[in-house]
């Protein structure tokens, strides 16, 4: 435990010294929350799907925690490459708490900013239709900061280069959000792009965080938390199991 | 004689169209120190990553203060400590940061680890700075905090992986004398690669040389100047492995090492 935790505290250490990661990390969903949700809102409006801010809320978190977790895989590779994760690999530590104290600190620090992103949407006029919900949506952000961290770290154990960790960023990140119904009601979307959704596990957070924030749902949450679940355990078996192939080169 | 504390018995390491290491045997006495040395691309890289469980051979023994790199991969953890060719340090946290992590890894408790870090941090001079970054740090600083890290745990065997690349006179001195202490005084074994010759003849008790992925010869310096009728360790050194100049493969590894080294990184 006491390996975990300091794995944890390397992490959240290093996350709140990069000061200028914070910013850009906080300021870019903002950026995006602002710009679609005013830019967009009078026409969702019209279509009659009420407040698009409203709506937006869920998906951008969701976005926070995809992009954060991008972030952390990026980490993971720079420690490959400049020698610390050499100086766990030799310890007598197993592979398996190196990667959860990594991404129990990475999945912290990137719940810290969805809930960030949530403060900054309750200052431009969000309010959750329940506050005991937002107990709900902390539950969904820890699943899925939990399972999209231990995927960036096997990601991570794979590649071994920025390159090849920027192609998967571009042909599975972004599908995977713009796909998700985060940006728009799936209800109404062309069953092409339902189906698509359906199989995509950001689909279900996003539901999840929907329906817990703004009580507005396209799966249920039976549904979400069973696929929500599903996803945690293969994603985190992926990671262990990569992490646990690592041989330096 | 002291016991052999690291031995090597038709050890071999392939890759999928190279040998890397082709079945070398060698051994090394407990309270020794040994010299590692070889061209780029020989072999010398390979076999510390193994003898430091970062790698599995694909055939062959290895044993290390007499517990199996393979089956016993956790005590053997335990016995040594290693200074990496390249930083390792978290440069993020402070070096009592860096130090405290490597005492919990090593499931030191904090009433032992805390004492522990200031005679190690006082010994390398860097007590005073203990809070400062590591990226305020200058390479000789570093490989300082690195040592004293790797002998937190109190190791039987210390790696030092070309320790001195890329330190002035002054610290590769400085360094030398220091590691000579430990070995004198602790009786604690050095195994070093270096590609500093006069620094192999200086300090080493015993030098191996590995040349496409076997030994070519093993002795002390003098030994090794009389196999070759030659009048220096470097003289013999190319007498052995010849003098034409080798290429490591440059992976992606090496491209992003260089490009972070000419940005000023690490």
């Amino acid at each position: 435990m006491k390996v975990i935790y300091i794995l944890w505290l390397r992490q959240i250490k290093r996350y709140f010294r990069a000061r200028s990661r914070v910013v850009s990390a906080i300021g870019q969903p903002l950026l995006l929350l602002i710009a679609l949700g005013y830019g967009l809102g009078s026409v969702f409006k019209q279509a009659g799907h009420g407040n698009y801010i409203f709506f937006l809320v869920p998906g951008i978190m969701v976005q926070t925690i995809l992009f954060s977790a991008v972030f952390f895989g990026i980490n993971i590779i720079f420690d490959k490459q400049f020698g610390f994760l050499k100086e766990t690999l030799v310890s007598p530590v197993s592979r398996v708490k190196i990667l959860l104290g990594g991404a129990f600190g990475g999945a912290t620090t990137s719940i810290f900013q969805g809930f960030f992103l949530l403060i900054m949407a309750l200052v431009i006029g969000f309010r959750p239709y329940n506050w005991w919900m937002t107990l709900v949506s902390l539950s969904v952000l820890i699943l899925l900061s939990v399972s999209l961290a231990s995927f960036s770290s096997g990601i991570g154990a794979i590649v071994n280069d920025f390159q090849g960790f920027q192609a998967i960023n571009q042909f599975i990140i972004f599908p995977l959000f713009f796909l998700s119904g985060a940006l728009y009601p799936l209800t109404s979307a062309p069953a092409a792009l339902r189906v698509i959704a359906a199989f995509n596990p950001i689909s279900y957070a996003v539901d999840a965080l929907r329906e817990s924030l703004i009580n507005q749902t396209h799966y249920g949450f039976t549904k979400d938390f069973i696929a929500l679940g599903i996803t945690t355990v293969i994603l985190v078996a992926f990671g262990v199991y990569e992490f646990n192939k690592i041989e330096s080169d | 004689m002291a016991e052999n504390i690291i031995v090597a018995r038709n050890l071999t390491k392939k890759y999928k169209d190279t040998t890397a290491v082709d079945n070398i045997s060698f051994a090394v006495e407990a309270g020794s120190l040994f010299a590692f040395l070889g061209p780029n691309g020989a072999g010398k890289s390979t076999t510390i990553k193994m003898l430091t469980t970062l790698i599995t051979p694909t055939s062959g023994e290895l044993t290390l203060n007499n517990f199996d790199v393979v089956k016993d991969q956790i005590q053997v953890r335990r016995s040594f400590g290693i200074v990496f060719q390249d930083p390792s340090l978290d440069d993020q946290l402070s070096a009592y940061e860096n130090m405290q992590l490597h005492a919990v890894l090593y499931g030191i408790p904090k009433r032992e680890y805390k004492p522990r870090i200031e005679e190690l941090l006082t010994l390398v001079e860097l007590w005073e700075r203990k809070d400062h970054m590591i990226k305020t740090y200058s390479g000789g600083m570093k490989r300082r905090l690195e040592i004293a890290r790797g002998l937190l745990h109190h190791p039987k065997i210390l790696f030092l992986d070309e320790p001195t690349l890329g330190l002035d006179t002054q610290t590769r001195n400085l360094l030398w004398d220091y590691v000579k202490k430990l070995n004198k005084n602790e009786n604690m074994t050095i195994f070093f690669s270096t590609h500093y010759l006069e620094e192999a003849e200086d300090v080493a008790e015993q030098i191996a040389i590995i040349d496409h992925g076997k030994i070519v010869a093993r002795g002390t310096s003098k030994e090794l100047e009389k196999l070759t009728k030659t009048k220096s360790l470097e003289e013999a050194y190319l007498s052995l492995t010849g003098k034409e100049l080798r290429d490591e493969s440059n992976s992606g590894k090496d491209a992003i090492k260089l490009r972070m080294r000419a940005r000023g990184g690490q």
